[in-house]
């Protein structure tokens, strides 16, 4: 196994041949054509269906659960409670290839005995036919008896509130101290204050949930689902008392996740119940179930306290986060830590006190989303700059750049940026592309806005990453990579396909890619944290090219010629200098075969690792590196109708490196819509911790005739730690998207909406509450 | 429960792709679930409400919700799905411009678009902007923001008019 670490600099061949190049993906003409096979797809002879109760009310005692009459009933397999369970609890933090230490969030897999959120299951059934499952499902009787709940942070914090978690519902605190606050704050000419405040988001993947759940003929208990994480076997198998190497999941090409199809949902349930029938299992959620079934984005109330000097500089922050945790811990404590390293935006701030907690209520749980957390204090810490330019009276752009971090600054937590930081040239050129501005008509009113940002990459690097991938040639010259990473719809496969295909000088055409299967494929880790092409990336071009460094090895020998002097292009091995000197690849593997060279190679790619951050000041390294860049917009607002339409909406990123451009102007174009929906429309509406927006008709997603064509600027560094320089995009690309909105709506109508969604009622409201 | 004489149920010929296929169903069986069931699983269900538009398929050349419309209700009629326009050694216009302009991500809702997709350009084979959005304003996406989509439709109708195939 090869475990160097590349240094990810900037790329050193002359020329790239695959990277970089707009290909089709691999995985398109499948889908197009309706002929690849998502999970909900497969079936099997004997197969059962099933189906979750899930309680209708937020607070309760379950005083009463009877399922003899749904046992009873005709051609129903089975009923499971809390009861019949070996193990009630299951883990649900983020699953570690290194064995790190998690923290203490097992949840109750059904309810025994308390409720504590709208939907949470009570039970499973599974049955011949769906029909019959929901039959049964009826036939289940229970008593809830309501308990006083807590719907919102501020309530849950009052002594005496009613207690969700733990002693006092604070789930996670994370405190950042860097400098000296009070003498930043003397030092100001300005201080300023105001309070952002974001919504329940849901992901809105347009695949529901399914998985399908068999025991083989080794007694292993295999799963297909739809998930972005199949390491989660592990807390799959602990939570049905097997050991880990008897549950196997794979996840093929997944519907969508953003963050939804990160923790154990469905997978669970489905294993219990062939672990109890012996028979295969499929449960595919309802659209309700989905909405109800995994964890919302975390709102956040995020105050900031900013001092400056007249002339824009930024002296002191004072930033205070609480974050609706919902009823369960979930991810809560790093999605709070990720807000707070994020605080100040791409600022630099000297003197800097942050204090988040994440607070339990009787709200549906909250956990990953992409932006995670940062994507919340973009929110705030961009709103805040152009809050802080008008009262100033400072040009937006101009405020941004006295304050801008630059390459080599430390971020808040006090540790350095790896890579460049192009905040500014990212600023200027989207805010340069949005051109002349249009007209004002009528009763609409034109604004603009922008968003720098910082957002990282990568999985938090005292969790200690690693990722694992293989690459071998066959003896005929095509090339297979296998790598236990799930795609979800990025394209995160097809990019490996590219890297891999670089390396070794062929096309991409000529790489069959094998990825998500926990037992046959080297495990990657998740599809999660912007990491797949940074981590996974980086193990199949070391794979490669320890691979290709054998290869080259032996054609030196057959063609006379240094191994230094000699290149693969297109399928043919030849020396640079007398590109006549040349023989096909496959004659190389062949040869080389023939000798015993192995034609494969296992690699493992560690992130940096690093030890916690200081408990008093928060300081170190929180994640390997950041990626920077903005976005801007232009809207008109009707200030009648409060209607906002976007006019015009231009991203520019510094990617590092962009593998696959086609791919990254994809990233970039659906995180611009999602920002679109999460500023303007988009919000899970609980009534005491009651779910009243259960469809995608309360729930509104931005549609073909909501959404600008985006442009997209790709900037490329290359001096990302990815594979020849890449950063990442995945979230970036939705980060800075819903403050430039923001920021866009005030420009247009004078007065600032604080609060998430920027609905056409918040609009109305906000006009007729500013006389004018 | 499935006797011939059992008036719940009702055995519909259906013309499915071109080709003549027979299913038994209840009354209240969706289109949706009735194709699924025969396999035609490149139908998906996103919602079963009439909400994404992810279950469309061509009835009589007309996209409809699958999901919305009965089984029986379509019997004698022919219904394509996005399987039924081209394969991968020959794609249709539009499955070709969707993978060319990179316009599918997770792809669940591509058939849906496509077919959707099809159905606007029938009626309408040189539409405008404003006309394909409207055309595919009953079909989410969450991955692509559309913009690709809206590309690679406008491409497939030039390629359409200039092949003259427009049905
Ligand atoms: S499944 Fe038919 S419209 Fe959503
Ligand atoms: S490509 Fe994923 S929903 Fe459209």
């Amino acid at each position: 196994m090869t475990d160097t670490i590349p240094t990810g600099k900037a790329v050193t061949r002359d020329a790239l041949r695959q990277v970089g190049r707009p290909l089709v993906r691999t995985d398109a003409v499948g889908k197009a054509v309706g002929k690849t096979m998502y999970v909900g797809d497969h079936v099997m002879q004997g197969m059962l269906h099933a189906r979750v109760l899930r309680s209708p009310i937020a607070s309760a005692r379950l005083t009463r659960l009877d399922v003899s009459k749904a046992r009873a009933l005709d051609r129903v397999a089975c009923v499971l409670t809390a009861d019949d369970l070996e193990r009630p609890l299951i883990a649900v933090d983020i699953p570690g290839q290194t064995g790190r230490a998690r923290l203490e969030t097992d949840q109750q897999v059904l309810v025994r005995d308390r409720v504590r959120y709208h939907g949470e299951p009570l039970a499973l059934i599974a049955a011949e036919t769906v029909e019959i499952a929901e039959e049964a499902m009826r036939l289940i009787e229970f008593d809830l008896e309501p308990i006083p709940g807590v719907y919102n942070p501020e309530d849950a914090l009052q002594p005496g509130a009613p207690i969700v978690q733990g002693t006092d519902n604070v789930v996670a605190a994370q405190k950042i101290v860097k400098g000296d606050i009070e003498k930043g704050f003397r030092e100001a000419d300005r201080i300023i204050e105001n309070t952002f405040q974001t919504q329940f988001v849901e992901h809105a993947f347009l695949e529901p949930e399914v998985g399908l759940g068999w025991v083989d003929e080794n007694n292993i208990i295999n799963l297909r689902a739809s998930t972005q994480v199949i390491e989660n076997f592990r807390f799959i198998a602990d939570a049905i008392g097997v050991p880990h190497n008897r549950v196997r999941v794979r996840a093929s090409l997944v519907g969508g996740g953003f963050g939804g199809k990160e923790d154990v949902t469905m997978e669970c349930y489905i294993a219990l119940l062939v672990k109890h029938t012996g028979r295969p299992i499929r449960l595919e959620f309802t659209r309700e179930d989905s909405l109800m079934g995994h964890g919302k984005r975390h709102p956040f109330t995020m105050t900031y306290r900013t001092g400056v000097k007249a002339d824009g500089t930024i002296t002191a922050l004072e930033v205070r986060l609480i974050a609706d945790a919902g009823a369960y811990v979930f991810l809560s404590p790093y999605v709070l830590l990720y807000a707070a390293i994020a605080a100040p935006g791409p600022y630099r701030v000297d003197n800097l006190l942050i204090d988040g907690r994440a607070v339990a209520t009787n709200n549906m749980y909250t956990s990953a989303f992409r932006g995670f957390g940062a994507a919340q204090a973009a929110v705030a810490y961009e709103q805040q700059m152009d809050e802080i330019a008008m009262e100033l009276g400072i040009d937006r752009i101009e405020l941004r750049r006295r304050n801008y971090l630059r390459s080599g600054d430390t971020i808040s937590s006090n540790y350095p940026i790896e890579s460049a930081v192009w905040t500014e040239e990212c600023v200027d050129r989207a805010w340069a592309a949005l051109g002349e501005p249009t007209e004002a008509t009528g009763h609409l009113r034109i604004g603009r806005g922008v968003a720098a940002y910082q957002q990282s990459y990568g999985r938090i690097t005292y969790l200690h990453d690693t990722s694992q991938a293989w690459v071998g040639v066959e003896i005929d010259g095509s090339v297979t990579v296998r790598s236990g990473v799930t795609d979800i719809g990025a394209g995160q496969v097809s990019a490996l396909g590219q890297i891999a295909a670089e390396v070794l000088g062929v096309d991409l055409d000529d790489v069959a890619i094998y990825n998500s299967d926990s037992a046959v494929t080297p495990l990657a880790g998740t599809t999660t944290a912007t990491r797949a092409l940074y981590m996974t990336g980086n193990a199949v071009k070391v794979a490669a090219e320890a691979l290709r460094g054998r290869l080259i090895e032996r054609a030196a020998k057959s063609l006379g010629v240094a191994s230094d002097g000699i290149d693969i292009a297109d399928g043919t091995v030849f020396a640079i200098d007398d590109p006549g000197i040349s023989m096909p690849f496959h004659e190389l593997v062949k040869l080389s075969a023939a000798d015993g060279i192995h034609c494969s190679e296992l690699a493992i790619f560690r992130a940096p690792f690093s030890d916690g951050l200081d408990p008093e000041t928060g300081e170190g390294q929180v994640h390997p590196d950041y990626v920077f860049g903005a976005h801007a917009i232009e809207v008109a607002v009707d200030v009648e109708t409060g209607e906002v339409s976007i006019l015009k909406s231009v991203a520019a990123h510094d990617v590092g490196r962009a593998i696959n451009p086609t791919a990254v102007e994809g990233q970039i174009e659906g995180g611009a819509a999602q920002g679109q929906g999460f500023a303007l429309s988009e919000e899970m509406i609980y009534e005491e911790g009651r779910l009243i927006t259960p469809s995608f008709s309360e729930y509104l997603i931005p549609t073909s005739m909501d959404v600008p064509k985006v442009e997209s600027i790709i900037l490329e560094s290359g001096t990302g730690l990815g594979p020849f320089g890449a950063k990442g995009i995945g979230e970036p690309a939705l980060t800075p998207v819903a403050p430039a909105i923001a920021n866009a709506v005030t420009d247009a109508i004078g007065v600032r909406v604080k609060e998430l969604p920027i609905t056409p009622e918040k609009i109305v409201a906000a006009l007729h509450a500013e006389p004018t | 429960m499935t006797s011939e004489t059992d008036m719940t149920h009702k055995t519909l010929a259906l013309e499915v792709n071109g080709r003549v296929v027979e299913t038994r169903v209840p009354a209240h069986r969706t289109l949706l679930d009735a194709l699924r069931d025969l396999g035609y699983v490149e139908v998906k269900r996103g919602c079963e409400k009439g909400d994404c538009g992810a279950c469309a398929v061509l009835v009589d050349g007309v996209a409809l919700d699958s999901c919305l419309t009965l089984a029986w209700t379509v019997e004698g009629c022919s219904v394509t799905t996005v399987t039924g326009l081209g394969n991968r050694t020959e794609m249709h216009p539009l499955q070709e411009a969707f993978v060319e302009h990179g316009a599918i991500q997770c792809g669940y809702c591509t058939p849906g678009l496509i077919i959707a997709a099809h159905s606007m350009l029938s009626e309408n084979p040189s539409p405008s902007e404003a006309d394909i959005r409207n055309g595919l304003s009953g079909n989410l996406c969450r991955c692509t923001g559309y913009t690709k989509v809206f590309d690679a439709v406008a491409k497939a109708a030039g390629a359409m008019r200039e092949a003259g195939e427009t049905s």
